[in-house]
């Protein structure tokens, strides 16, 4: 059986969504991870979604690309999606992928839950 | 009194096997090294980074995750300088050929940063000319370049 990735909680009518992994690497868990981000989209038609990063030290590329997956399938489905919480070096991952022009990345959940 | 760090280079020979999840056999020793060597928190999300990027390309991408295969791995620990060796068995690739993941029309592509992040987060990488080694180093301190 498939491990829980995620906790999902409603502030409003934001999803937030916090990662149960520090480290986000392991190509099961992310396999894993995807598919319980998808769902949110896909099955329970979530529209506003916050990802909250705090307590993540690390992701591998496998990860961003999951990301970038996720990110697509909610603009394809008319939501809208931020991240806060980002570690300063994965961070700077973003930085140097130019990942952060596609995200819409904000320092702390209250930041990202005003700018929706 | 607190632990000084280590002085003396750690080398390392790793065989890894062409499975999911086997780049830990390598590093779990590697931080734990870098941390017994005094390695500041920034360079060891660097190297972690870099490592399990250049692992993972040679066990799925190189060998292809067959079981008959294997990957090599050689690492170097001291207080200012970290070198990592993996050779696959696999066919090799053109690292040249990897389209630049910052291109705007390449920003969304699921895929294809790995190399490039290990360019950005180490000092130097290079690749043999078949394309199935890579060379992985960095100095205590360089900051990640920018894309």
């Amino acid at each position: 059986m498939a491990t829980q990735r995620i906790d999902v909680t409603k502030t409003g009518d934001v999803s937030v969504v916090r990662f149960r992994d520090r480290k986000i690497l392991d190509e099961t868990a992310i396999q894993e991870l995807g598919a319980e981000l998808f769902a949110l989209v896909e099955i329970d038609n979530r529209k506003t979604i916050l990802l909250d990063f705090e307590g993540v030290e690390f992701l591998s590329s496998a990860a961003l690309g999951k990301l970038i997956t996720f990110d697509r399938k909610v603009k394809t489905s008319k939501g809208r999606l931020k991240m806060c919480g980002i570690a300063p070096g994965i961070l700077e991952v973003f930085q140097v992928t130019k990942l952060n022009k596609v995200f819409d990345i904000r320092p702390d959940a209250a930041e990202a839950l005003a700018a929706f | 009194m607190a632990e000084q760090p280590s002085t003396t280079a750690w080398r390392r020979s790793v065989k890894l096997p062409s499975e999911r999840g086997s780049s830990r056999l390598v590093t779990d020793d590697l931080l734990e090294q870098l941390g017994q060597h005094g390695w500041p928190p920034d360079d060891i999300f660097a190297i972690h980074l870099a490592a399990e990027e250049a692992l993972v390309n040679a066990v799925v991408h190189g060998n292809r995750l067959d079981p008959k295969k294997s990957v090599h791995v050689e690492c170097e620990v001291s207080p200012d300088f970290v070198r990592l060796e993996v050779t696959d068995e696999g066919a090799g690739f053109d690292p040249g050929s990897v389209p630049d993941c910052t291109l705007e029309e390449r920003l969304e592509a699921p895929s294809g940063r790995g190399v490039m992040l290990m360019r950005s987060f180490m000092t130097r990488i290079s690749y043999n000319a078949k394309g199935n080694s890579v060379v992985l180093e960095k100095r205590r301190g360089d900051k990640p370049a920018e894309g």
